[in-house]
């Protein structure tokens, strides 16, 4: 042991190799800064296409809902019972409010109102939207915003002509105080639709179109009694 | 390492590596978005994308890219690339943007561009590098194709939208759900293992031939 220390070391160690540390830094901060750079310049020059490309997909399914619809507005049905118009370059709604799109004809009247709704269906949410008339109080006009439905099966929801005319003039009326849909609006078993605010389910999609029945009810639920009290205010607005 | 491109770097992906036919890479996005030709198109273009961009890109770092994080840095740059198509095709169509759904963002996984990046860009110079990348997405491309064509001819009756057969047709069903994707797969597997055990036996044939002669 104690001469060992006497003994110069002779065989020194070959140096281990440099760490890479710094070169592992250096290579993955430019990688970033290149990549970073990329993905900037990328998202700014397609910013405008993609926000055009949202605004009409919107429209066009405001438009499907709402045939006579030349124009629309986004507003938001605030929790206090106010409404608030939505600007382009808004595009989140207040936090508790509720979205809905006014839809005026071409002489500026309020031809119907369109809402977002959404519940699960058999694959995943059934993300829909509805247009509604204040003349008839009833649901108008029927879309598909997104789904992932069974294709042949739950997918008909989109074509079955059967289950679209259920929503020629389907029943939200309010109650009286307004505070409520006066009756839930539900899909109901094949050829069983007795009310007007039943819906008929489709043969062999009843989870599909009940999941379209409760994507409304939740959706005309949470809007409509707000909405309502509001209308005379939409009506104007346009004509100003 | 000399720089001359091939014609052979250029068509080993398209035939005799075929990533989705003799490779069978890929599978995922393969098997999930080609109920359609138009979708199989859209998600073989952007694979295409985001497979020649970052085979440039790896084989231009090359040189300096320690091993150790080799991987951290391919993801990274494939990752960019696959941001970059995800933005492209919101842009030009967001029917098209759904329907492919996660599936463009999971390029960043596929591995046949990791695959390449390790393989091939990240030993080649540049335009090497990107040649095989091309032909190999091409590759991925006719594969991808295949499956949609088939899928979309068989389960809705149409291609590119448009109906070939008339309103008397009845859908199968069944060729645009999962199911289906994996029956054409294996058909056309069947269909490509055929021909090429067919050009092998021809081939010894020949070779048998020639022996017999000689």
């Amino acid at each position: 042991m104690t001469d060992q220390r006497v003994i110069p070391v002779k065989h020194v160690p070959p140096p281990p190799p440099a760490s890479p540390t710094v070169g592992m830094i250096r290579t993955l901060g430019l990688v970033s800064a290149i990549c970073g750079l990329i993905i900037v310049s990328a998202y700014q020059s397609t910013y405008d296409a993609v926000a055009a490309n949202k605004r009409i997909a919107t429209e066009r399914a405001v438009f499907k809902v709402i045939p006579a619809a030349k124009s629309i507005v986004e507003y938001a049905a605030l929790p206090n019972g106010g409404i608030q118009k939505l600007g382009a370059g808004d595009t989140a709604t207040p936090s508790g409010a509720v979205g809905f799109f006014a839809a005026y004809d071409e002489h500026g009247r309020l031809a119907g109102i369109a809402a977002e709704g959404g519940a699960k269906g058999y694959a995943d949410t059934v993300r829909i939207m509805f247009g509604y008339s204040p003349a008839c109080q009833c649901v108008v006009g029927f879309g598909v915003v997104a789904m992932r439905e069974t294709p042949g099966i739950g997918d008909k929801i989109i074509k079955d002509r059967e289950f679209l005319a259920n929503f020629a003039a389907l029943d939200v009326k309010l109650t009286a105080d307004l505070s409520a849909l006066a009756n839930e609006v539900m899909a109901v078993k094949h050829g069983t639709k007795s009310n007007p605010w039943q819906i008929d389910a489709i043969a062999g999609a009843t989870i599909t179109s009940r999941a379209v029945g409760r994507a409304i009810n939740d959706a005309a639920q949470a809007l409509l009694p707000r909405l309502v009290p509001k209308l005379e205010i939409l009506q104007k607005a346009q004509k100003s | 390492m000399s720089a001359t491109v091939t014609w052979d770097e250029f068509t080993e992906g398209i035939w005799r590596q075929n990533p989705v036919f003799v490779m069978v890479l890929g599978l995922c996005p393969m098997l999930a978005v080609t109920v359609s030709a138009v979708n199989a198109m859209t998600m073989g273009l952007a694979t295409m994308f985001v497979l020649v961009c970052s085979s440039a890109l790896v084989s231009l770092m090359r040189k300096m890219v320690p091993k150790e994080v080799r991987i951290a840095t391919y993801i990274v740059i494939i990752a960019t690339f696959v941001t970059v198509v995800d933005y492209l095709i919101q842009a030009v169509s967001l029917e098209l943007y759904e329907a492919l759904g996660a599936f463009i963002q999971l390029i960043v996984v596929n591995c046949i561009i990791l695959g390449r990046a390790e393989a091939h860009a990240s030993k080649n110079p540049p335009l090497p590098a990107m040649i095989n990348a091309l032909g190999m997405s091409i590759g991925f491309f006719i594969g991808l194709f295949a499956l949609g064509s088939v899928r979309e001819i068989l389960g809705a009756g149409t291609l590119f939208g448009v109906s070939l057969f008339g309103s008397g047709f009845q859908p199968w069903v069944i060729m645009v759900l999962p199911p289906g994707g994996f029956f054409v797969l294996g058909g056309w597997l069947l269909f490509f293992s055929w021909m090429g055990r067919r050009k092998q036996r021809k081939q010894t044939e020949k070779l048998a031939g020639v022996s017999g002669h000689a």
